[in-house]
């Protein structure tokens, strides 16, 4: 097989569907127009655009096409989502809670909203990534304003239990937001059947361009509103100012169209291609371990940390074939190893062990065969430079091992 | 992150990766870091008794390219050199020669301490100062 780049980092952003791109040129050039110019052709045919977008992102979610504001991508639509609720609803509360595992685009905009007054309780999850339902109800209060969950984790590919957080809000009156850039377009996000009011996402994690997201806003029973965090000119029914980004958001539309055609069989696909490298993995190498919940998680993700072996110096055996990423610090700017991997509980040294693959639309199956294979080589490299996997074969206790620490 | 190609050579064909028997008496052994850390680096000195000068180095490191890349080059450098010499090894040599940037200074520091740690072994051993 012709070496070729390998892309299995399809959590970190996936290439736009060639159908996707030849929607968004016509708007480039041929058909330029700013969605607000009422007054002539060519804002008309921009505004039609943006709706019929608006439509196809809203049916690919089973919600209503006014619910859906244009941002400029899914950490935007989280920071109006909190900050926005935060502000509407200050006369009613002050307390936000999310998960320590959250996207930094939450946990940041909580911190904000901390520093604004806001009260913020971080739950912890259990091992397998996943909100103990019991500790959520019993940290809502009568200040408590807005939940905020993500629907499926970006770094394990955890599913929440959304329909049961869902009744615990609606019981306490609370506003359920989910922040569901990993899940729309992969899975059926269905934010009215489980009862969250708010939901963030983007276009290029589901074969769309970047730039382009939105939050989905739900209108009535109940009726919510967020205060704008981008002001001048009231755009998006007051909530969102700023021209539209028309090509974007016809390749948005685009890639919410062929989501909700092709996304249970490119689930089933890949599903099968990730247990494979699952699979594979364990039997060629000992000491593999698969990090979060293998039950209650997304069909293309598989988080493994390979034990005794760096996670930056691994990639290195084989990133010029093949696209991954890694919860290793080294792999960091801050160099702290994943929060999220801490999070489950693992241990440092199994988050610097890490590597996270995320299959997606055109993985192929002879490209999981050569991945296996070229990773499991890599590992044994790695191993046979690795002080501590000689000690660990030599039996020795690492646990109990006095390193000096720096 | 860009790699040099110093840092890469070195990944690619690590130079005197091994074990020594750590208790030979003239051999020092020097294990830093932890694996909590992402960094580990055990380093293994042999001396020639009788010329003071180390005759062989060893070294296996768990860590990213650059962390094995520093102790790769810690051993080629200590081959040939006294003690004293290889004691005066400053990380900012290693920087230097590898290219490494900023964020991984910190290799270079761990690999300086994996010697002193080998020679500081070394001299217990031996019941020098």
């Amino acid at each position: 097989m012709a070496v070729k780049q390998i892309y299995l980092d399809n959590n970190s952003t996936t290439p736009c569907d060639p159908r996707v791109v030849e929607a968004m040129l016509p708007f480039f050039y041929q058909h330029p127009g700013n969605a607000a110019s009422r007054s002539h052709p060519f804002g008309w045919e921009a505004e039609e655009a943006v709706d019929n977008a608006r439509k196809q992102i809203a049916d690919l979610i089973n919600v209503d096409a006014k619910e859906i504001i244009f941002t400029s991508g899914a950490t935007e639509a989280d920071n109006l989502a909190i900050k926005g609720v935060f502000e509407m609803y200050a006369r009613k509360g002050n307390h936000i809670i999310t998960l320590t595992t959250e996207h930094k685009a939450v946990l940041d905009s909580c911190k904000k909203v901390e520093k604004m007054g806001g009260d913020v309780t971080y739950l912890e999850v259990e091992e397998n990534g996943i909100v103990d339902l019991a500790k959520l109800e019993a940290a809502i209060t009568d200040k408590t304003i807005l939940v905020s969950i993500m629907w499926a984790n970006n770094e394990t590919g955890v599913i929440q239990p959304m329909k049961e957080i869902g009744d615990i809000c609606a019981k306490h009156g609370v506003l359920f937001m989910s922040d569901a850039t990993q899940a729309v377009g992969k899975i059926p996000t269905d934010p009215k059947e489980v009862g969250v009011h708010l939901m963030a996402f983007t276009g290029h994690k589901m074969y769309g361009p970047k730039g382009v997201g939105a939050l989905f806003v739900n209108r009535k029973n109940p009726r919510v509103k967020v205060t704008a965090q981008m002001d001048g000119g009231g755009h998006e029914r007051g909530m969102r100012s700023g021209t539209l980004n028309v090509p974007g958001i016809v390749g948005m539309g685009k890639a919410a169209e062929l989501a909700k055609a092709e996304m249970h069989q490119d689930a089933e696909r890949l599903s099968v291609l990730r247990d494979k490298l699952e699979a594979g993995f364990k039997e060629r190498l000992e000491e593999v371990y698969v990090n979060g919940s293998v039950d209650h998680r997304m069909p293309h993700v598989t988080n493994i940390s390979f034990k005794h072996v760096e996670g930056e110096g691994l990639m290195m055996t084989f990133n010029q074939n093949i696209a991954v990423s890694s919860g290793s610090a080294c792999t960091s700017a801050s160099l702290e190893p994943s929060y999220v991997l801490i999070a489950l509980g693992l241990g440092d040294d199994l988050a610097h062990s890490s590597l996270r693959f995320s299959l997606g639309r055109f993985t192929t199956d002879e490209e999981i065969d050569f991945t296996l294979k070229a990773i499991s080589e890599g590992v044994t490299h790695m191993r046979d430079l690795s002080p501590i996997w000689e000690m660990y074969k030599e039996g020795v206790d690492l646990e109990s091992v006095e390193w000096s620490e720096h | 992150m860009a790699y040099s190609e110093k840092v890469l050579q070195h990944f690619k064909h690590p130079q005197n990766v091994g074990t020594m028997d750590k208790d030979q008496k003239n051999v020092g052994t020097g294990l830093v870091g932890a694996p909590e850390c992402g960094d580990v680096m055990r380093l293994q000195i042999e001396v020639d008794e009788a010329t003071g000068k180390i005759k062989d180095a060893k070294f296996k490191t768990f860590g990213c390219g650059s962390a094995i890349a520093s102790s790769s080059l810690a051993t080629e450098w200590l081959k040939g050199k006294s003690i004293d010499e290889a004691g005066a090894i400053d990380n900012m040599d290693i920087v230097e020669e590898l290219a490494l940037p900023p964020v991984k200074i910190h290799c270079s520091v761990l690999a300086e301490d994996a010697i002193k740690s080998a020679i500081k072994d070394y001299k217990e051993k031996n019941g020098l100062s």
